[in-house]
């Protein structure tokens, strides 16, 4: 259906580009709910709220747009005083974006839900709900998320302050020259900074998110459901996965109610690592959110960095003196991600087969590989995790000569390698036999395909529906990588393979980690020569800014994550000069967005598969609470 | 599924051949490291470096605190701030910081106070700090303050053991607490240290640097063109071969008669044109 229809529009006008010919498509057939987007430095259509429903239809079935991305909010007070949600959609085929936006006003924010188009929409919705407060019509299960039920206010709207709020905008003005050193929790707890409702009664708070959780699930036995059917009787039980439980990969729940050991439903409860790392965003400058990109995901940060840089980049092109990243830059770029590609896979398929009972042995061994790659971060970049590598234009330095350490400490030993030798051997040798070692260790091993094969199966309709990403949607048979479908650096010059494999099950994602392993070091031997040819050549283009002034617009700038499509919605606005300060900042997390589909998956299966089904989508949670 | 089948079971086997293999490759080389079978002969490196180098095989702890991984050069933990070395002939303790606040504009947790320094006589601002401040709890190690800093006077630091029993006295670090001489930098990160000098065209401060040069040409202009110009390149060079871990720096080119500190306006002038002048250095440098 999709394939049929999607020439549609291309027949009309063949002169314009993809999403040029979207839009007037669209504004033809809609010429009073359909508006381009006229504003400076913004893309895509405005849709009237009203009509949101239908014209959605018609860009999924007609247009075949069948993979939405990302769906925002942002609160554009003091400009035009309304709320906006901001939608990305993509064709599974490839092409660049259809932006669409529908604007609600700011009392009473409401608008159509769009959940029965995208299913993939319902978290995005829900967060946005939390955060900004527009009710979405039509949304089965309308919660807060990130936040607990009976939270006061909306933060990331733009006149909610935080507690210890100290200014809009960094850099703060105490800090210099005046210098008046000052502890934040200092600043008064419970005094001025802390707002409360009117009515509120401290004394007699009551947290009412429990209740909310478990309302609709059936707590406890249901006495009627005994005798029903079966001849054996089960009971039906509401079981707590987590918060604190080794299996969830950090601070996750899931609320699972059992008919005897099968699961009926499965509800992720997230939040509990959250920090509001969006609006943290909207105060920092540009350059100050770089290091805090790292915290995302804090296994790839070198990859979110990627990510970020794009989005920033996209906007400061539009500004006169802008100079795009050198060509050794960007082949610097392309060397780490790939490798955090890597270690990222080690991670997830250790802490995978850990899941499923390979107790840490495994996991260890991949640790160690891993500790290898790590080591050259941490001599480049001048951290193993927390890279914060990337800037605007250009890496932070270039790769070093040697890898060399001083030793400074008492009983410190040092190292001392040459950096390239390093790479090359660690490209060539230690990496493919680390891959082809794990591949014998537990590929063939029965336990392991017992436990997996057919378990936690996601057809591929479902996963693009659901807004699926990364290795979760790529193993269930849909050959869709950001690196191919819509180029970024210098990928299209790679030779490379998406790797795809067709069951959808857990089994199949552990293989097709395997394979993107395999294909990563493909690129990096292509990377090797490349980084060769371009020594010595600069590393930076233009001048290295600390605070840029950013041409006003948005730009939605996107990666293939290891653990998804990382993509970064990024707004300036606010100043005539071009801002310092990201009006919004928003990081569509892969990990947030393949939770979506964990359900549907866990759905029929028994309680001790949920396990390994969570840890084959391989969540971080950094990212998914932010 | 195989269950039952003649092959059921090869694959289990064929993992704990693997585990086999990592078990027997660890040991053998422990044997061998016991028995010194990774010399320190030249050519080999260290025990340590093969041991946790690409070549190793089989697994293997880094013993801390026995045994610690000396970090990289470009390693970075909460800054410090760079003073002139103690035994220093001019300026012994003298900051290299400047009070221009760039480090505390950049900062992302904003987890530097720096109280500009003011000339008790004049009033105006002078390139020093009063007081320095950081709150190493917000710190988040990102390193901006040492990458944007335009006179090297900010540095990330090697010294990760920073564990303490009262976070409330103990980690907000003052200026007294932060600053840590020059030749500390200097063998901690031997060729960062040696690319910045290049930079800044000496192993001194900027503003010595402008300085100096200042005086030479205003000297030199006094001489008639009488001196030869390769003095004061001869008074750079050696500094720049002399190895890191250097204990006194170079002797300092002749102080001119005119000294610049005596006289404030000039003084001022003389410190903006540096800042400037090393302004431009940085972005040069950036390129």
């Amino acid at each position: 259906m999709v394939d049929q229809t999607a020439d549609a529009p291309q027949e009309q006008v063949e002169h314009l580009t993809d999403s040029e010919a979207t839009v007037r498509y669209l504004t033809e057939k809609f010429p009073d709910v359909v508006k381009a987007d006229e504003r400076e430095g913004f893309e895509g259509v405005v849709i009237d709220r009203d009509h949101l429903l239908e014209v959605a239809q018609v860009i999924r079935d007609e247009l075949g747009y069948d993979y939405l991305s990302s769906a925002t909010a942002v609160d554009y007070l003091g400009i035009s005083d309304h709320l906006e949600m901001v939608y990305h959609a993509y064709r599974t085929t490839g092409g660049s974006a259809l932006n669409f936006k529908a604007q609600t006003p700011r009392e009473n924010a409401e608008l159509p839900s769009l959940i029965d188009v995208w299913p993939g929409v319902d978290f995005q919705e829900r967060e946005a709900w939390d955060l900004f407060g527009i009710r979405f019509d039509g949304h089965p299960n309308l919660k807060r998320i990130l936040m607990w039920e009976g939270f006061h206010g909306h933060p990331m709207r733009k006149d909610w302050h935080e507690a210890y709020y100290e200014q809009d905008t960094k850099p703060y003005d105490s800090r210099w020259p005046g210098g008046d050193v000052l502890r934040t929790e200092e600043l008064n707890v419970f005094g001025k900074n802390v707002s409360y409702p009117a009515d509120i009664d401290l004394s007699r708070l009551n947290d009412e998110s429990e209740d909310a959780l478990y309302s609709g699930l059936g707590l406890g036995v249901d006495i009627q459901e005994l005798d029903e059917g079966s001849e054996l009787k089960t009971d039906r039980l509401v079981v707590n996965l987590g918060p604190h439980h080794p299996s969830t990969h950090g601070v996750f729940r899931m609320i699972v109610t059992l008919n005897g050991e099968t699961v009926e439903t499965l509800e992720p409860v997230m939040g509990y690592l959250h920090r509001n790392h969006e609006k943290i965003g909207e105060r920092n400058t540009f350059l100050h959110n770089m290091p805090f990109t790292d915290r995302l995901d804090y296994i790839c940060s070198m990859s979110n960095n990627h990510g970020y840089a794009l989005a920033v980049e996209q906007l400061l092109s539009r500004g006169a003196r802008y100079q795009p990243p050198t060509y050794r830059a960007e082949v610097i770029r392309v060397l780490m991600v790939e490798l955090t590609r890597i270690v990222n896979h080690y991670w997830a398929i250790g802490f995978l087969l850990n899941d499923l009972g390979a107790f840490f042995t495994p996991a260890l061994y991949l640790i160690a590989e891993r500790e290898k790659i790590l080591d050259f971060f941490e001599a480049t970049a001048g951290s193993r995790m927390m890279c914060n590598y990337m800037r605007f234009g250009g890496v932070f330095k270039d790769i070093p000569e040697r890898i060399h350490s001083v030793a400074n400490l008492m009983n410190d030993q040092v190292r001392d390698f040459n950096t390239m030798q390093y790479l090359d051997e660690l490209i060539n040798e230690r990496i493919p036999r680390s891959i082809e070692e794990l591949d014998q260790y537990l590929t063939e091993n029965e336990i392991i395909k017992a436990r997996t094969q057919g378990v936690g199966y996601l057809p591929p309709e479902m996963a693009v529906a659901y807004s699926a990403a990364g290795p979760l949607l790529r193993a269930s048979g849909v050959p869709y990588d950001v690196r191919r479908a819509d180029p970024y650096s210098i990928y299209d010059e790679l030779d490379f393979d998406v790797a795809v494999r067709y069951n959808g099950d857990i089994y199949d994602r552990y293989l097709l980690r395997i394979d993107e392993m395999r294909e990563s070091a493909r690129i990096l031997q292509q990377i090797l020569p490349r980084l060769e040819r371009t020594m010595g050549e600069p590393i930076f283009a233009g001048n290295k800014q600390h605070t840029p002034r950013v041409p006003v617009g948005e730009a939605y700038g996107r990666v293939e994550n290891p653990k998804g499509e990382l993509g970064y919605y990024v707004v300036s606005e606010g100043d005539e000069k071009g801002p310092q300060n990201p009006w919004r900042y928003h990081v569509r997390a892969p990990s947030f967005i393949n939770l979506t589909v964990l359900g549907q998956m866990c759905k029929g299966h028994k309680v001790a598969d949920v396990v390994a089904i969570l840890g084959s989508i391989d969540i971080v949670l950094g990212e998914t609470d932010r | 599924m195989a269950e039952g089948g003649f092959g059921y079971g090869l694959g289990i086997l064929k993992g704990m051949g693997v585990t086999f293999k990592h078990f027997v490759n660890t040991y053998a080389a422990d044997i061998g490291y016991l028995l010194n079978m990774y010399s320190d002969r030249p050519g080999s490196g260290t025990k340590f470096e093969t041991r946790q180098g690409l070549k190793a095989r089989g697994m293997y702890t880094v013993e801390y605190p026995d045994e610690k991984l000396a970090v990289p050069e470009r390693f970075r933990f909460v800054p410090f701030l760079i003073v002139e070395d103690y035994d220093h002939e001019e300026r012994p303790g003298h900051d290299w910081c400047t009070s221009c606040g760039i480090c505390a504009k950049v900062c992302p947790p904003q987890c530097i106070w720096i109280v500009r320094g003011t000339n008790p006589e004049t009033g105006r601002p002078k390139p020093e700090p009063e007081a320095f401040f950081i709150d190493i709890d917000i710190c988040m190690n990102c390193g901006y303050c040492a990458e944007f800093c335009p006179f090297d006077a900010i540095k990330m630091d090697h010294d990760y053991e920073l564990a303490s029993y009262d976070r409330t006295t103990n980690h907000i670090f003052d200026k007294q607490k932060l600053s840590k001489e020059f030749r500390y930098w200097r063998t901690i990160a031997p060729t960062t240290a040696v690319e910045e000098m290049e930079a800044r065209g000496g192993w001194e401060h900027t503003d010595v640097i402008k300085a100096r040069k200042k005086a030479e040409k205003a000297g030199g202009k006094a001489a008639a063109k009488s001196k030869p110009k390769a003095a004061p390149k001869a008074e750079v060079k050696p500094a720049a071969d002399a190895a890191p871990a250097a204990p006194a720096p170079v002797a300092e080119a002749p102080v001119p008669e005119d000294d610049p500190n005596i006289d404030p306006k000039k003084a001022r002038l003389m410190k903006k044109r540096a800042e400037m002048l090393a302004r431009k250095e940085a972005r040069k440098k950036n390129k």
